[in-house]
């Protein structure tokens, strides 16, 4: 339903996001996990169609976003992070405005609006000035917006920023019961939310996608354990089967060799730090090593920022 | 079709709900009644004085034509106004947009920004108008009142004059508002634009070289001054109508690139 390929937005000399690539398959809940300013908003724009990416391509609901814009906006609702609202008109007013814009049929608009609003928790509030609403009813709103045309594909921005703990499990319930029947991306910045609304995750951190999985692996690849990176000279065909007889390595993956040097990624569990044991099994086996280093950013230091901000988050809005 | 009227639709009531437009409006027809009492009191005076003089000399007076004088007077005053006026109302058609995010609803909606420029601009239009025909009740008391009246085509050139450069100026209008997202650094800018566009022709020497002629050309007052005497010419039409397309098209070219900035 979403294809994204080697996507790469720069502003001037600035990159905000490098080499994107990802699918969501229809019906899929994606979440976009990553720390403020690591590119989320970027990559969610140009899918949305806001603005074209420098280099690469997506395709969204089957047409490519920058050959047939239109017809990709037909086919997406997008909330930003800041919802777009016309604070002088009221619910109704504003629905039926994007309803005409989005290119509702005339004789649907009115069922349309019943719909999204009552789904979204506003029935009761249609005449009432967007100026007068509370944040968390503005949020909504902003959903409604993104919801009105029956998009196959939804688009999220912090589509739970802002609002209270009630407000933020009934925001979450509302994206899950989406599910299915629309396409979703959401990004967040919190950790826990993507376990629990989205069904496979991607970590992006300085315009860079760091890991794709879901929400479950993760969760287990964090509870300890390193990803050490190996750079090897020589026939290491058997050298897999060596690494595993040390305990506590769970994963060992043949990279593509490169100037007649094989690059070797190890993942280990546990605390324990085995990399003297790994050194020592690649020169026993007559092996030439030429590098070992664990990954630059591991996913620990990205969670514990992540989670970090969490909590001074949560301390804001006490 | 249906998009440009959602969005004239869109436009004029974001404009009548804020109290810009009543600001806007009240100011516009306080000053131009006031200058239409100021200036028909002149024109009065003057014929007086002449009366009495050609009276005392006891000569005829040579012809004056006062009800043109009056029209001359407030189509020149009116054109001033809507000056100071006009970047009141276009500063925050792009750039409000913009300050309140509304322009990534719009962005990502299948809209054609030809459809949302032509939008927004028939709104300004229709505010323009709205200014303009009330005052359509002084020349109505001008036609009735004064002997002889004054031709009444040439009251309808004055408005069609004031008519074609109010729209160049909110064509330059919107076109600045593209390009911010702060309604106040439009409003400076797009009265900047104005004040050099109306005194630039005291910049061209006297010579008639190239230069001094396109100057002179690109004054937006020049061109308004046949209007005013009830002059219809098709050069100053088609000026007025291509500053028109050159403000709206260069607000499309602003969209674009601003687009690739984020």
């Amino acid at each position: 339903m979403i294809q994204a390929e080697h996507l790469t937005k720069r502003y001037g000399f600035t990159t905000a996001i490098q080499d994107v690539s990802f699918e969501v398959r229809k019906g899929e809940i994606l979440g976009f996990l990553g720390p403020n300013g690591a590119g989320k908003t970027t990559t969610m724009r140009i899918l949305a169609g806001f603005f074209p990416a420098t280099e690469g391509r997506a395709i969204v609901a089957g047409f490519d976003v920058f050959e047939k814009p239109l017809e990709v906006k037909k086919r997406v609702g997008y909330m930003p992070e800041h919802p777009p609202l016309y604070e002088e008109m009221s619910v109704d007013a504003y629905l039926r405005f994007v309803a005409t814009i989005k290119g509702v049929d005339r004789d649907k608009i009115d069922s349309r609006l019943g719909d999204v609003k009552a789904r979204c928790g506003l029935a009761e509030e249609g005449s009432r000035l967007i100026k007068h609403l509370s944040k968390g009813y503005k949020q909504r709103v902003g959903l409604a917006q993104a919801l009105i045309h029956e998009p196959e594909v939804l688009i999220l921005d912090e589509p739970t920023i802002g609002l209270d703990p009630k407000q933020i499990i009934e925001v979450r319930e509302l994206i899950r019961g989406l599910a299915g029947d629309h396409t979703v991306i959401l990004s967040t910045h919190i950790l826990p939310e993507v376990s629990m609304t989205c069904e496979r995750v991607i970590i992006i951190n300085n315009g860079k996608i760091v890991v794709m999985d879901t929400p479950e692996n993760l969760t287990s690849q964090l509870s300890g354990g390193e990803r050490i990176e190996l750079d090897i000279v020589g026939p290491v065909e058997n050298l897999p089967a060596l690494l595993r007889e040390i305990p506590q390595v769970k994963n060992v993956s043949l990279g593509e060799p490169q100037n007649a040097r094989q690059p070797v990624l190890v993942e280990t569990e546990g605390s324990a730090d085995v990399r003297h044991l790994i050194a020592r099994k690649v020169i026993e086996s007559g092996l030439d090593l030429y590098r070992l280093s664990t990954q630059t950013m591991t996913l620990e230091e990205i969670f514990v920022k992540l989670t970090t901000e969490e909590e001074t988050q949560e301390e804001e809005t006490e | 079709m249906r998009n440009y009227l959602a969005i004239v639709t869109k436009e004029l009531r974001t404009l009548f709900v804020s109290p810009i437009a009543y600001v806007v409006l009240a100011v516009f027809f306080a000053i131009t009644g006031y200058f239409f009492y100021i200036i028909l009191g002149n024109v009065i005076e003057f014929v007086m004085q002449r009366a009495f003089q050609s009276q005392q000399f006891g000569a005829a007076p040579p012809p004056f034509d006062a009800p043109a004088a009056v029209i001359r007077g407030f189509f020149g005053i009116l054109s001033t106004i809507l000056l100071f006026l006009i970047p009141m109302i276009t500063m925050g058609i792009f750039a409000e947009e913009k300050k309140r995010g509304t322009i990534e609803l719009l962005f990502t909606s299948p809209l054609t920004h030809l459809q949302l420029i032509l939008g927004k601009f028939t709104a300004l239009i229709l505010f323009l108008l709205v200014m303009l025909v009330p005052t359509i009740v002084n020349s109505i008391l001008l036609y009735l009142l004064s002997e002889p009246a004054p031709r009444l085509v040439t009251m309808l050139v004055g408005y069609l004059g004031a008519f074609l450069l109010g729209g160049a100026l909110l064509a330059v209008g919107v076109f600045i508002s593209s390009l911010t997202e702060n309604q106040i650094v439009a409003a400076v800018l797009t009265f900047g634009t104005f004040l050099i566009l109306w005194v630039i022709d005291a910049t061209a020497g006297t010579g008639s070289t190239i230069t001094n002629e396109t100057i002179r050309y690109l004054s937006i007052l020049n061109h308004y001054e046949d209007f005013t005497k009830g002059v219809l010419d098709s050069q100053h039409v088609i000026f007025y109508l291509s500053f028109i397309f050159l403000g709206l098209f260069l607000t499309s070219v602003s969209l674009d690139s601003g687009k690739w900035r984020g």
